[in-house]
């Protein structure tokens, strides 16, 4: 039964090992053929005349995950601050539960909301309303609750005896939470928002109902945008030959932006755990 | 003395609540922290009721009927997908999940090579985006394996999404379990299997329960990943290697026909019951494993 178990222990190299094996192995062929620098770098994404350049798409992702972090992170830092330090005993556990459930909302209901009433608000504005901004928005109120638990879970961490300490030397109630225990919190919190951002860039049905995904650079914060999640639902549908192929390349581009988020991720957890260890 | 001191701490959060009344500082760091959480609040309120309020309307029985038409757009259909997908994706990922994760808790040495490398692969795999998951079971299981577009291949593809979170709250709940249970149930003279299965695996099946729950979730929300893997078809399906959607789904379809927005509104609808159906189950069974715990 020894080697049962560990057979299934292994199932998860094995799916790794599988995904990088066939994302690469999809993806390889179109980078040779167009080159490396002409795909990443390159402007024009025209699939009809041969032409696939993803440099619009990741000036895309990294706009809305910009936009997100820029609204979500101080939204989902404070709420956490507000969950451990400043909530009503009564209200404590319904916030929790709120928490819970808004990270529970499907993607395709949070992009089915800013469609029909973000959308339409964001036309006021001018344009078609949907845009950098509009998906900003969006992804920021999805990532509230993944950086809330993370960074509710690192305040909680930091020891009572640091509050304590402060009190003691005259600081006042939001003055010790956010000068000593924030601080001693600070990376768990970071973790929390690296998860965040990783979310963020990798959402793909959200951000397909609001981005307006025009394959251009975008000019201005209410210009449409497309990213690299979103271009591969657009297009693979009908796409064949080097044009798939050349989606699975986009694939394989942010799963290299993920492994790196995922490798930062580790790294400041590993260090949270020196550091309350220590 | 415990006593003592919480009177002691109480007191100076009163004399340091006095104090703040005359700082500006913590007077705004207060008030934006009051603010966030208001923010937060009033959009989740407004999103829910916006779906409540109006998806109410159009949740008639007509969009219940077996069989899927053009006229009725009925989502019973992708109803009885989703269920398919969460059993087949679950009877795939559960046993696997669950065995890892036995294996990492009950048999391997700590810190071995072989743990460490399990360890960074699941936190890879919980990274991965959903439609990456999508392309991948595009590539393997509907080309290489050839299912095409079926209902087998979105339940494998989410199979492995899920197996990273099925894994850790499991290894959760069996680290829970007190070692004096596993020490005991040696000292009877039963085998490190027995005590496995008999000892320490129900103890842990609230913890494990939870687990499955997020999964569930997890799967009726997910859509990118089975955009390219079950396909779109919105009809009954025959068998398992038919192609089919799921709610999710069925709602991006509807979207991006964009013909039928007040029937995507009774989706959203239907979505969030469930959602709020599945949060309700979660934090029952929680509530379950703490009252056995204490």
């Amino acid at each position: 039964m020894h080697a049962v178990f560990m057979l299934t222990a292994c199932a998860s190299i094995a799916a790794v090992a599988l995904i990088c094996i066939f994302m690469f192995a999809g993806g390889a062929p179109a980078l040779f053929k167009i080159g490396l620098p002409d795909f990443l770098f390159g402007l024009r994404w025209k699939p009809l005349s041969e032409m696939f350049g993803i440099f619009p798409m990741i000036v895309g992702s990294f706009c809305v995950t910009a936009g997100a972090l820029v609204m979500g992170v101080p939204l989902g830092v404070l709420t956490a601050v507000f969950l451990v330090y400043f909530c009503p005993r009564l209200l404590r556990q319904p916030l929790k539960q709120m928490i819970d459930l808004m990270a529970g909302i499907p993607s395709i209901v949070y992009g089915f909301f800013g469609l029909v009433v973000l959308v339409p608000l964001m036309q006021h504005f001018g344009g078609s309303g949907k845009g950098i901004l509009t998906a900003s928005i969006i992804l920021a109120v999805m990532i509230v609750p993944t950086i809330a638990g993370v960074a509710e879970a690192a305040l909680r961490a930091v020891p009572d005896a640091w509050y304590e300490a402060s009190l003691a030397l005259g600081a006042s109630h939001e003055r010790s939470v956010f000068f000593v225990m924030m601080p001693g919190a600070a990376s768990g919190i970071l973790a929390g928002i690296i998860l965040g951002m990783g979310r963020a860039l990798g959402e793909t049905m959200a951000v397909i109902m609001v981005a307006g995904n025009q394959a251009v650079l975008p000019s201005g914060l209410m210009s449409g945008v497309r990213t690299l999640t979103t271009n591969i639902v657009l297009e693979m549908g009908y796409a064949a030959d080097l044009h798939r192929e050349a989606l699975i390349a986009t694939a394989v581009v942010l799963f290299v932006f993920i492994l790196l988020i995922n490798l930062a991720f580790s790294a400041v957890k590993r260090g949270m755990l020196r550091k309350l260890g220590a | 003395m415990t006593q003592i001191q919480t009177c002691d701490v109480s007191a100076a959060r009163e004399q340091s609540s006095l104090r703040a009344r005359f700082d500006p500082v913590s007077f705004s760091l207060r008030a934006l922290v009051w603010l966030a959480a208001l923010t937060v609040v009033v959009v989740f309120m407004w999103l829910v009721g916006y779906i409540v309020i109006k998806g109410l309307p159009y949740l008639s029985p007509r969009l219940f009927e077996w069989e899927y038409s053009t006229e009725n757009v009925s989502m019973l259909p992708a109803i009885v997908i989703t269920v398919l997908m969460v059993v087949l994706a679950l009877l795939f990922a559960a046993p696997v999940g669950m065995g890892a994760a036995i294996y990492l808790v009950e048999y391997a040495r700590k810190g071995s090579r072989l743990v460490s490398l399990v360890r960074l692969t699941t936190e890879s795999l919980a990274g991965i985006p959903s439609i990456v998951y999508g392309l991948f079971g595009f590539l393997l299981f509907v080309v290489a394996c050839g299912m095409g577009f079926s209902i087998l291949g979105g339940a494998l593809t989410l199979a492995v999404m899920v197996l990273p979170l099925i894994m850790r709250t499991t290894e959760e709940a069996l680290k829970s379990v007190p070692d004096s249970w596993r020490e005991g149930s040696f000292a009877l003279g039963a085998g490190r299997l027995r005590t496995i299965f008999r000892v320490v695996l129900p103890a842990a099946v609230p913890g494990i329960l939870s687990g499955v729950i997020l999964s569930i979730g997890r799967i009726v929300g997910e859509s990118a990943a089975l955009l390219y893997t079950a396909g779109t078809v919105a009809a009954m399906p025959e068998s398992l290697l038919s192609s089919g959607r799921t709610l999710s789904v069925h709602m991006y379809a509807l979207l991006s026909e964009g013909l039928y927005v007040n029937e995507a509104h009774a989706t959203a609808l239907v979505l969030l019951i469930v959602v709020l159906l599945i949060n309700f189950a979660s934090s029952a069974v929680a509530a379950l494993l703490v009252r056995e715990r204490s």
